[in-house]
């Protein structure tokens, strides 16, 4: 995987990881691998940055509670781990699977990421399917004003 | 593969007790204290300089790095620590290094004499704490106190100016022992 794949990777498992239910988490990665803990799972806030209007100015949305955790596992993997939300195990899990993720690419994948990433599609279309009940469609009758 | 281990386990609880020990220093020159809850950086920086930054400096702190100590790994670990940013001695509020490698000092800021308090400090990392002592005394000190410096010329010549001039953190190991500005030498 070059290096550039490789970061991609991270990036979308991390997404992935990040939005997945910590509970469905928990049972796709029962037992934690041994790891040291470079930064313990930490409780704080990020500010939302959007633009807004047209001049592209920055515009500060709102906080978000954040958790995140940085390992390092026994093979020498750093793994980080952001998550929204309070739920430490959740962030812990996250890092530990991005470091699992860079030893490990396919193996990870396999197991974990494309579950995840099946359930979330499925959440999606789940979504998308109630939003589509209420839809309005709308047509005109030609009224022959035109003429 | 870069190290980037070392950090506090328990911040509340080890930050707080770092910074009454370095508390206790400063108000009391030549007191040596030995801290316990340590961090740890990878090398050069001892123990108790990399416990100091820990409890110090964050991301509104710069800092500047000596020679000695301006390596990728310390880089790397300050980077993912303490987020401080990395400046010229001339900016620097915070400055790390061996005494040596921290010379020329007239670079570090003595504040102004409306800003005192703008002055930069000192952190001289690998102190030898058994080397030959020098008498101090001024506030914080009963009578007289000793604390063997890497020299005694630059600390006279600092104390001359107070209220304006540096702090020193001297950091070696374990333990650490701090000469303010208004500390006068024997």
């Amino acid at each position: 995987m070059s290096s550039e794949n490789a970061q991609e990777f991270r990036r979308a498992a991390l997404g992935l990881l990040a939005r997945a239910p910590a509970a469905r988490l928990a049972e796709l990665l029962d037992a934690l691998p041994a790891h040291e803990l470079l930064r313990a799972p930490e409780i704080g806030t990020v500010m939302l940055r959007g633009r807004a209007g047209g001049t592209g100015a920055a515009f500060n949305l709102g906080e978000m509670t954040v958790t995140r955790a940085s390992i390092r596992l026994d093979s020498g993997a750093v793994g980080h781990g952001y998550v929204q939300g309070r739920d430490r195990t959740h962030a812990l899990r996250a890092a530990l699977i991005d470091a699992m993720g860079q030893d490990d690419p396919a193996g990870v994948e396999q197991r974990i990421l494309a579950p995840l990433r099946a359930e979330e599609a499925a959440r999606r279309a789940e979504t998308a399917r109630d939003a589509a009940k209420t839809r309005v469609e709308f047509f005109t009758l030609v009224r022959g004003e035109d003429e | 593969m870069n190290d980037l281990s070392g950090g506090f386990t328990d911040p509340p609880a080890q930050s707080a007790n770092a910074f009454r020990a370095i508390l206790d220093a400063m108000a009391r020159p030549g007191r040596i204290v030995t801290l316990d809850g340590l961090g740890r950086g990878p090398a050069p920086i001892s123990a108790a300089a990399a416990t100091v930054l820990l409890t110090l400096a964050d991301r509104t702190t710069k800092l500047h790095l000596a020679s000695s100590h301006d390596h990728v790994p310390l880089r790397d670990w300050i980077a993912f620590h303490l987020g401080a940013p990395l400046v010229a001695a001339e900016e620097a509020s915070f400055a790390l290094g061996s005494w040596a490698a921290l010379a020329p000092l007239d670079r570090f800021a003595i504040g102004t004499p409306e800003y005192p308090d703008r002055a930069a400090t000192l952190l001289v990392d690998g102190h030898d704490f058994d080397a030959e002592p020098v008498k101090l005394c001024g506030p914080g000190i009963r009578d007289t106190a000793e604390l063997a410096l890497p020299e005694r010329e630059a600390f006279h010549r600092n104390h001359a100016r107070f209220p304006l001039g540096w702090d020193a953190i001297f950091c070696g190991g374990d333990r650490l022992a701090a000469l303010p500005r208004s500390t006068e030498i024997a």
